[in-house]
């Protein structure tokens, strides 16, 4: 039995997940507040991922960051980055295929938020800043866990993307899921049964603490 | 002196509403702004502290420019040093009432000024409770609290009362005769409360459909100009009733029903259910305290 393919999931997931954190922040934020016109195109591109077949958002990125095109080569050529079959190409691959799920959540949380929050700050004299770090993020943890949460396990369910950017080179782009579609293939079904398994079980329990914590956090805003 | 002449079309609702607002009040005095829901009172409130922005106007404060559309000056609500309250307190819900008190605090060191805020709104004992677990009228006492902890050039009140049952009302009154007592603080009160206007205020503006319709004393615009010994009072007609040659008709208003005498052509129009006006001319009213 290979743990390669479980580490790597695992490390997959926790790095988007940190990096897609930073990333979704000041978006979440902008969107919460902004009325600028350009806001309902914004708000479709960070959508598209939950509606479009992985396989489409992969192709793309396969093509763009292909050595034989003119951006995938300057990226080699100038940067001596190589993002096609490779963990950090997995990695900028997973953070736009989770974007909706870590974005989402942010914003509703922020927009749900009394505008009379952010108005009282702002009318302290207090930076813009501030007030999201002081005043309007600790009041919607709930909502930033939900997001780091889905985030995570949506990056471990991940399949279609990863195998088509990825490749399926072992302990460098071979995840659990396409692990499983190997074992399932050679006919390994034991091999295979303890990858989704393993999988089910730890999806199963992040899902629960979400659930748990949330109860939690709704029990002491009612009290 | 606070100076505000600004113009502002609001398009949310399906009837614009045109603001069209010219309100002086001098330095340290307290006013109000008096009129009906959807009068404009909050909007003008708003632009007057920069959260919304007038179409046209000029607001100064002293010889401060807070806003100038000929000159396309709009100074950022962050630098207009306005305490505000709320009418939902806005209190921060993650910090405790102290620490919303010190968020507010413009020197961080100034711990001075704010033990004596906590002294005089007696909130010695909340100080380590989340807005959660306080009362309506507690919350709009910290609220009042930390909106003077920024020690403000002008103070916006925000119908902070209108949500509160009598008692905690009277005290927030109370509390804020004896802020205003204490600091000397210009303050603009939005209200529909009359009484709570003739309490607190030094100068009121009525206002109707965007437009100030009058300005004054509150014992001039409301006790004077409007005194008479005549009352009105909007009821439902429950029953018609024939009494002889006249005609009895049974109004409810409220939860009491009160008996008219009626000669038939007065009741020719009337049917049960319809409003109408009873008025009494020339009454010898009796009053009992009702509240506590």
């Amino acid at each position: 039995m290979n743990w390669d393919p479980i580490i790597l999931t695992f490390q997959l997931a926790s790095v988007t997940t940190f990096l897609l954190f930073f990333i979704a922040l000041p978006l979440s934020y902008w969107l919460s507040q902004t009325k600028n016109k350009f806001k309902p195109l914004i708000e479709t591109l960070v959508s598209m991922p939950l509606v479009l077949p992985p396989t489409v958002l992969g192709f793309y990125f396969l093509i763009a960051f292909s050595p034989g095109n003119t951006f995938g080569s300057w990226l080699n050529e100038w940067l001596g980055i190589k993002l096609v079959f490779t963990f950090s190409g997995l990695v900028i691959a997973s953070i736009l295929y989770s974007l909706p799920f870590m974005v989402h959540p942010i914003q509703s949380g922020l927009t749900n938020l009394p505008a009379s929050l952010h108005d009282a700050s702002t009318l302290m004299g207090k930076s813009k800043i501030t007030t999201l770090f002081k005043v309007l993020l600790p009041n919607c943890k709930a909502s930033l866990l939900t997001g780091i949460i889905l985030s995570f396990a949506h990056t471990i369910g991940e399949f279609g993307v990863v195998l088509m950017i990825g490749g399926n080179i072992p302990g460098e782009t071979k995840v659990a899921s396409i692990a499983i579609y190997d074992e399932v293939e050679a006919l390994n079904y034991n091999n295979a049964n303890v990858y989704s398994l393993i999988l089910c079980v730890s999806t199963f329990l992040i899902l629960l603490f979400v659930y748990l914590q949330n109860g939690v956090s709704l029990k002491k805003h009612r009290r | 002196m606070i100076k505000v002449h600004i113009e502002k079309t609001l398009k949310a609702s399906e009837n614009p509403l045109k603001i069209d607002v010219k309100i002086h009040v001098s330095k340290g005095m307290f006013a109000s702004l008096y009129g009906a829901s959807g009068a404009g009172k909050t909007s003008t409130l708003r632009m007057i502290s920069g959260l919304l922005e007038p179409d046209h106007g000029l607001i100064t404060n002293d010889e401060d420019l807070w806003f100038d559309s000929n000159k396309n000056v709009t100074k950022d609500p962050k630098y207009r040093n306005i305490g505000y309250v709320f009418q939902d307190s806005a209190l921060f819900p993650n910090m405790t009432v102290f620490e919303n008190l010190e968020y507010a605090l413009t020197n961080k060191r100034d711990t001075k000024h704010l033990y004596q805020l906590i002294a005089l709104m007696k909130l010695d004992e909340l100080c380590n409770q989340k807005p959660a677990t306080l009362s309506g009228g507690q919350k709009q006492r910290v609220a009042l609290a930390r909106a003077l902890a920024q020690k403000p050039a002008l103070l916006l009140l925000d119908e902070p009362l209108a949500s509160l049952d009598n008692e905690s009302r009277a005290e927030l009154q109370d509390c804020l005769l004896q802020v205003h007592k204490t600091f000397h603080l210009t303050t603009l009160l939005v209200s529909h409360d009359i009484t709570e206007i003739l309490k607190l205020s030094d100068q009121v503006f009525v206002m109707d459909h965007g437009k100030i319709t009058q300005q004054g004393s509150p014992k001039t615009i409301f006790i004077q100009n409007s005194l008479n010994e005549n009352i009105e009072i909007i009821g439902e007609i429950s029953k018609i009733e024939r009494q002889g040659i006249l005609f009895c008709i049974t109004v409810s208003i409220q939860n009491t029903s009160v008996k008219i005498m009626a000669k038939k052509f007065e009741i020719e129009n009337l049917k049960v259910g319809d409003e109408i006006l009873v008025g009494a001319k020339n009454f010898n009213p009796f009053f009992l305290k009702a509240s506590k």
